[in-house]
């Protein structure tokens, strides 16, 4: 090789400065454009497009779109369900407050809610023959839960994280206790015991605005009167807590949850900051029950226990705490969710759905989707022919929830008249196998997931359609755990700072 | 400058302890309007300690903290911040997720959140702190970040300042810089009392300063005479 064919190093002969900033002087301090962390990609551009429309004009479109529901669907139970989801929304807006804002762990929450329940029975039953006019009670039923709220409120300035939050729980375990054992509170039948305020006898009244009762029930079905009602409570506290947010109390509570002892340091009073956040939930929550109260025509101890405590934590968790569309948007998903996977019809649509959304979210639209949709479509109809060709009886077991969709899976899925052992068999082994595929990367993993989807198929028509009460809580869990994983901070949440 | 009348601050005899450990240990200091007081000592001497006694965030067992001649042994922080105590705390302590305009507002919390003249000043001391004022607190560079507590410290309009190594983490340029703007501060009429591990660059600006060893102190006079100190060259100032 000659020196002219050597090829020459790209090293500059002499110190020279490259194109670009001049040593000493960062680009990033030298540029002055606004710089604020947004999420990146194709949904980041349409989250970007979305948050550019003022709170306002969101919360107006959702309302009216809520208030026109009732045109659209005439059956009782749908109107019923969004009433609750509504009801769920300010639920978990309450809960947003202390959670998402104050950061304050409160697993007494749910307690307030019942509370407010009692007080507007108490105040408007046969039990003490007290029947205060709505205007009167509703207020007193707040006032009532923020003083509540304040009190209970009173170990967060000792304890923190999970420490007020089991101290948080066992007031909420006193309140099942008081309300399950009032019927002889100090010789008074004050709660009602075990079986609550209702009946005929209590005569728990209904709403009356205007001088007009709201009946409960409008010929034998939900009156649509109580879903406007819970959307203007809705509407109100929305826009309240908004304000009280952008006011200096809201960035207050937002330095608090950050760093408790910088705010001290600015001179906030962090006591006092804590005790307004627990008095503003459970102020919401007081509110809400007292339409709870008046829908039902009664309470029960039993309504206020645990699961609707996870539930309400699921919503506002799964939206992204400390953003109020974010639990809104998390109340909507999970009721809406738990009502639809109550029926097995429904549950089959909300399941192949989500398993194609999930595998069109991981492979985008590539060959490796078109190979796993594919091979275990394939996969199904040589299963299914080989079953049908042993024996007839492998394919024709009952279908739980009749339509279209199992009318065409019936040809690729099988369900065996009998399954004997295999219930429990599949169902382990399809955890075995999901696990396996969290292990395998590449190709590898698509290989195996043809064979898991199948598996996963036909533990869902055989197994978990049987069982629609669990499964309901199964696949929610399933949603949560992959939302959180892809998201950490929920739905909408805003990201995580953090100074390293 | 006079270090006569009462003092802005006092420290009388204060004995600080975390549980069972002796930190300070009958600390006695002053710091009078206007002044500008360095502390200096070694890792772990009691420096921070020093602060929060002065601040409330630790109360003392024994002795007194007066500020304008006023007892607040007993006052909460909140309290003392109002009467015009201000901090720039160790480590910077911004609040990551809110942007930089809020950080400086809460600076300014008890004012009800700054007035446009606060933020004025603020800002005339740290113009970048006005290009970056949308960006959040947590993504900012550790400079940056040090500018952004150093102005919400002086959102609040204080009698006194109190900062705990201000020039931690900066380039040797910026630290520089950043002395220039902690002169800049003290001659608006704030009194500073400051911890700096510099010990040459604090003396070189400082008017008074304070050596601690081990919760007492062990030293104390003029900047300029504590520069030329035999001990304390040996000690701190490596020359
Ligand atoms: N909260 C606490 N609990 C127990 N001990 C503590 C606590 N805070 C500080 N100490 C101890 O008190 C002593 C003095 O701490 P201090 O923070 O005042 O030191 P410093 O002079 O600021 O040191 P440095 O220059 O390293 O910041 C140290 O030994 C430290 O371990
Ligand atoms: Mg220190």
């Amino acid at each position: 090789m000659t020196d002219a064919e050597r090829p020459t190093p790209n090293v500059p002969d002499s110190l020279t400065e490259p194109a670009g900033p001049a040593v000493g002087q960062d680009e990033w301090v030298a540029r002055h454009a606004e710089r604020r962390l947004l999420r990146g990609g194709r949904l980041g551009a349409v989250e970007e497009r979305l948050r550019a429309a003022p709170w306002w004009a969101w919360l107006t479109v959702f309302v009216c779109l809520a208030a026109l529901l009732p045109v659209g669907f005439s059956s009782g139970y749908v109107r019923r369900v969004a009433f609750d989801t509504v009801l769920y929304m300010l639920l978990a807006l309450g809960l947003n407050v202390v959670v998402g804002w104050g950061g304050l762990l409160d697993l007494g929450y749910i307690a307030f809610y019942g509370l407010g329940a009692y007080c507007y029975a108490l105040l408007s039953s046969n039990q003490f023959d007290v029947h205060l006019p709505t205007v009167a009670t509703v207020p007193i039923v707040v006032v009532v839960g923020a003083v509540a709220g304040w009190l209970i409120g009173l170990p967060s300035w000792r304890l923190s994280g999970d420490y007020l939050a089991i101290v948080t729980l066992f007031f909420f375990q006193i309140f099942i206790v008081v309300v399950t054992n009032g019927d002889h509170l100090f010789g008074h039948n004050v709660t009602g015991g075990s079986n609550g305020i209702g009946g005929v006898d209590a005569n728990v009244r209904p709403f009356n605005l205007f001088g007009h009762d709201l009946p409960v029930a409008h010929s034998g079905s939900f009156n649509v009167a109580y879903l406007y009602v819970v959307l203007a409570f809705f509407a109100v506290v929305f826009v309240l807590l908004r304000f009280v947010n952008e006011s200096r109390i809201g960035r207050a509570w937002r330095s608090l949850r950050e760093d408790p002892l910088a705010a001290e340091l600015m001179g906030m009073p962090v006591n006092w900051l804590k005790l307004l956040a627990f008095s503003f939930g459970a102020a919401v929550a007081a509110l809400s029950g007292t339409i709870f109260a008046a829908l039902n025509a009664g309470v029960f101890p039993t309504t206020f226990a645990f699961p609707l405590l996870i539930t309400v934590y699921t919503m506002v968790i799964l939206g992204g705490s400390g953003s109020q569309a974010g639990v809104i948007v998390g109340a909507i998903v999970v009721n809406v969710l738990l009502e639809l996977l109550r029926d097995a019809g429904n549950a089959r649509y909300v399941f192949y759905a989500l398993i194609v959304l999930a595998l069109f979210g991981v492979y985008r639209l590539s060959v490796r989707l078109a190979v796993v949709l594919g091979g275990t479509i394939a996969l199904g109809f040589v299963v299914h022919g080989i079953a049908s060709a042993i024996a007839k009886s492998n394919v024709d077991g009952p279908a739980n929830g009749e339509n279209w969709l199992i009318d065409g899976l019936r040809h690729w899925v099988i369900v065996p008249r009998d399954l004997g052992p295999w219930k429990q068999i599949t169902y382990v082994a399809l955890i075995g196998v999901i696990l396996l595929l969290t292990l395998v990367r590449g190709w590898w993993r698509v290989a195996l997931l043809v064979p898991t989807l199948y598996l996963a198929a036909f533990v869902w028509e055989n197994v978990m359609l049987t069982a629609p009460e669990a499964t309901r809580f199964i696949i929610l869990g399933a949603i949560l755990v992959s939302v959180m994983i892809a998201r950490p901070s929920g739905i909408l949440g805003e990201r995580r700072v953090e100074i390293v | 400058m006079s270090v006569n009348g009462t003092p802005l601050l006092q420290l009388d005899g204060c004995d600080t302890y975390y549980g069972q450990i002796h930190i300070l240990q009958g600390l006695s200091i002053e710091v009078h309007a206007g002044e500008f007081v360095c502390l200096l000592g070694g890792n772990a001497s009691g420096k921070s300690t020093t602060l929060k006694t002065t601040l409330g965030i630790v109360s003392p067992r024994r002795g007194r903290v007066l500020f304008g001649g006023e007892d607040v042994t007993r006052r909460p922080t909140s309290y003392r911040i109002q009467k015009g105590m201000a901090i720039v705390p160790e480590n910077r302590r911004l609040f990551a997720p809110m942007t930089v305009l809020e950080n400086l507002e809460m600076g300014a919390y008890l004012q009800g959140g700054g007035a446009k003249d606060d933020f004025d000043r603020v800002y005339g001391l740290f113009p970048l702190l006005y290009e970056r004022r949308a960006q959040l607190a947590g993504t900012l560079s550790g400079g940056e970040q040090q500018m952004v507590a150093m102005g919400r410290a002086l959102m609040g309009k204080p009698k006194l300042l109190l900062m705990d190594e201000p020039s931690m983490g900066l380039a040797p340029i910026l630290v520089e810089r950043q002395f220039e703007i902690i002169k800049e501060v003290h001659q608006s009429g704030v009194a500073l009392l400051v911890v700096e591990q510099n010990a040459n660059m604090a003396l070189s600006v400082a008017d008074r300063g304070y050596v601690l060893s081990t919760g007492r102190l062990v030293l104390q006079g003029k900047a300029s005479e504590l520069a030329e100190h035999e001990d304390l060259r040996k000690a701190y100032l490596g020359r």
